[in-house]
C-alpha cells in the first residue's frame, strides 16, 4: 500500500526522489480521510518551497485541506490532469495523482521524513486515537 | 453546532450497524453520527436518481398533549398551526422573544389535543426547556427523543421501497402528510417529508426496531440499489434543495424575514413569542436578506467564508460546497438587502483572494417531477 522507496511527512504528503528532483502527492490515508476530491490548487511552476510551507490546497465535498512541503526547492512540474480530474487523488494517489515535481534544494532533508513503516505506524495510531 | 467538549457523545441505535458497513462517523450535534459511507458523491447521487437509506434517530422528538396543546404550539412558533388537519405536517419556527430562531421544525398534527415535533439533534434538551418554560396552558410536555427511532428513505424510488413493506397505500399520503401504520411488522408513524429535496418519506418508530427496519429496508432497496447515506450528503442535498440548516442559515439571532422565510411566519394567526417584533420588522424592512449564489470559477465559497461586495466585506456564507448533482459550486449568504437581487455579480473571499460568484434563485434544485 505505501511504497518502501518514498518518504512521508506527518502531514500526509509523500515524497519520492529521483536525483535531484522530488515528486510529491498526498498519502491515501489523507485521501480517505478528505473522501471525495473534487478541487486542487497547485503552486506556479517556478515558485519557491521551503519545507513545511503552505503550498497548495486539496478540497472535498466536505473539507479543505492545506499541502505542505515535505522539503525545500523548486517546483519544476505541476500534475495537468488534476485539473479536470481531481478525483484520481482518491482512485490513485501514489501515482497518477502526484500534486508537483521540485528540484530539491538540499537533498539531505529527506533523512528527516518517516519511512514506509514508520509512517504506516503513525496512521495506526492515529486511526486508534480516532476510533477511541 | 458546538458541543461542550465533557458532555458524553450520544448514538442512535444504529451506530454498531454504521461502524460495520465502515462509515466515516463524525460527531454532529453531540451524536456520533455517519459522515458517508460509500462516498458523498454517489450517496447524493443514489438520492436524486434513485433512492438513499438515512438513519436521522439523531433528531428530536416533542410531544405536546392535552387541550391547550394547539394553543402552546400557536404561541411558541411561527407558522399557523391552527391550520393543520390531522394526519398533516408543517414547516415552521420555534421563536425567541426577538423574533429568532430557537429552532427549526416539523409539526405534525396527530388529533386536536396531540402534536409530534420533530427538532434538530443538538437543539432538542433546549427546545423542551424553552416550551415548557412558556407552558401557560397546562399542555402536557414531553421530551420523548429516547421514545423513537427515525428513518429516511428518499428519492425518486423510496415509494416503492417502502411500500414492499407496508400494507397502508403510501400513493394517498401526501407531502407533509402522515398516517400511523405497520412497516415490517412494526407501529410506525410514516410521514412524506424529509430534507433532500426529493419525494420520500420519514419513518418514526420504536428505537428496538431499528436494526430490524434498517436492513429490511435495504434489502427491498437491493434491486433499486439503495444506498446507506449519511450526513455528508443530506448537507449537500438540503443545500441544493435550498433548505435552511439551523446553526447555518438561521439562529437565535435571525429572523424568519432575514432568512427568506416569510412564509412560514403568520402574523395573522395572532400574537406568538417575538410577534411584536417581527410585525415591525416587516414594516421597517431587514438588514440583510439570505440569498442563493453560485461560483463562477472553479473555486469553492464555504461556510463562513467573507462575502465581498464592491471589493468591501458586506456579508458572510452560511453553507457552500460542491453541488454534485448540478455539478457546480453553490451556497448561501447573507447579504445587504440593496445587493440581494438575482443575478447580480459578488465575489467571495477565499483563502484572502476574491473569487467571483452571482446571485441566484433559490431553490437551486427542483425536482422534475
Amino acid at each position: 500500500m505505501y511504497p518502501t522507496d518514498y518518504r512521508y511527512t506527518k502531514e500526509h504528503e509523500w515524497i519520492k526522489t529521483e536525483g535531484a528532483v522530488g515528486t510529491i502527492g498526498i498519502t491515501d490515508y489523507a485521501q480517505a480521510e478528505l473522501g471525495d476530491v473534487v478541487f486542487v490548487e497547485l503552486p506556479k511552476v517556478g515558485a519557491k518551497m521551503k519545507a513545511g510551507q503552505s503550498f497548495g490546497t486539496v478540497e472535498s465535498v466536505k473539507a479543505v485541506s492545506e499541502i505542505f512541503s515535505p522539503i525545500s526547492g523548486e517546483v519544476i512540474e505541476t500534475n495537468p490532469a488534476l485539473s479536470d480530474a481531481p478525483e484520481k487523488i482518491n482512485s490513485d494517489p501514489h501515482g497518477a495523482a502526484w500534486l508537483v515535481k521540485m528540484r530539491l534544494a538540499d537533498p539531505s532533508e529527506i533523512s528527516g521524513l518517516m519511512d514506509a513503516a514508520t509512517y504506516q505506524a503513525y496512521i495506526a495510531e492515529k486511526a486508534r486515537e480516532h476510533s477511541a | 453546532m458546538t458541543t461542550p467538549a465533557t458532555a458524553e457523545i450520544r448514538k442512535t441505535a444504529l451506530n454498531a450497524v454504521h461502524r460495520r458497513l465502515g462509515a466515516k462517523m463524525v460527531n454532529f450535534g453531540g451524536w456520533d453520527m455517519p459522515l458517508e459511507y460509500s462516498g458523498i458523491l454517489s450517496e447524493h447521487e443514489a438520492v436524486r436518481t434513485r433512492a438513499g437509506l438515512f438513519d436521522v434517530s439523531h433528531m428530536g422528538e416533542l410531544e405536546v398533549r392535552g387541550p391547550g396543546a394547539l394553543a402552546l404550539v400557536q404561541h411558541v412558533t411561527c407558522n399557523d398551526a391552527a391550520k393543520l388537519i390531522v394526519g398533516q405536517a408543517q414547516y415552521t419556527g420555534l421563536m425567541t422573544s426577538r423574533g429568532t430562531f430557537v429552532d427549526d421544525l416539523l409539526v405534525h398534527k396527530i388529533s386536536d389535543t396531540h402534536y409530534l415535533l420533530c427538532v434538530n439533534a443538538g437543539n432538542q434538551d433546549g427546545d423542551f426547556s424553552h416550551v415548557v418554560s412558556h407552558n401557560r396552558f397546562d399542555a402536557k410536555v414531553e421530551n420523548a427523543g429516547p421514545r423513537y427511532s427515525q428513518l429516511a428513505v428518499q428519492g425518486p424510488r423510496a415509494k416503492e421501497i417502502l411500500q414492499r413493506l407496508t400494507p397502508v397505500s403510501l400513493d394517498p399520503i401526501r407531502y407533509y402528510h402522515f398516517a400511523f401504520g405497520i412497516v415490517d411488522g412494526v407501529e410506525c408513524l410514516i410521514a412524506r417529508t424529509g430534507y433532500t429535496g426529493e419525494d420520500g418519506f420519514e419513518i418514526y418508530f420504536h428505537p428496538e426496531f431499528s436494526e430490524q427496519l434498517w436492513n429490511n429496508l435495504m434489502q427491498a432497496g437491493e434491486s433499486s440499489r439503495i444506498l446507506p447515506c449519511g450526513l455528508g450528503a443530506r448537507n449537500t442535498l438540503r443545500l441544493e434543495a435550498g433548505m435552511c440548516l439551523y446553526g447555518h442559515e438561521i439562529d437565535d439571532t435571525t429572523t424568519p424575514w432575514e432568512a427568506g422565510l416569510g412564509w412560514i411566519c403568520k402574523l395573522d394567526k395572532g400574537a406568538f413569542l417575538g410577534s411584536d417584533v417581527l410585525a415591525r420588522q416587516k414594516q421597517s424592512g431587514v438588514d440583510r436578506k439570505l440569498v442563493g449564489f453560485e461560483m463562477l470559477d472553479k473555486r469553492i465559497g464555504r461556510d463562513g467564508y467573507p462575502v465581498l461586495i464592491a471589493g468591501r466585506e458586506q456579508g458572510r456564507v452560511t453553507s457552500g460546497c460542491p453541488a454534485p448533482f448540478l455539478k457546480k459550486n453553490i451556497g448561501m449568504a447573507y447579504v445587504p438587502p440593496a445587493a440581494s437581487a438575482g443575478g447580480a455579480e459578488i465575489e467571495i473571499s477565499v483563502r484572502s483572494q476574491a473569487a467571483p460568484a452571482r446571485i441566484v434563485a433559490l431553490p437551486f434544485y427542483k425536482r422534475p417531477h
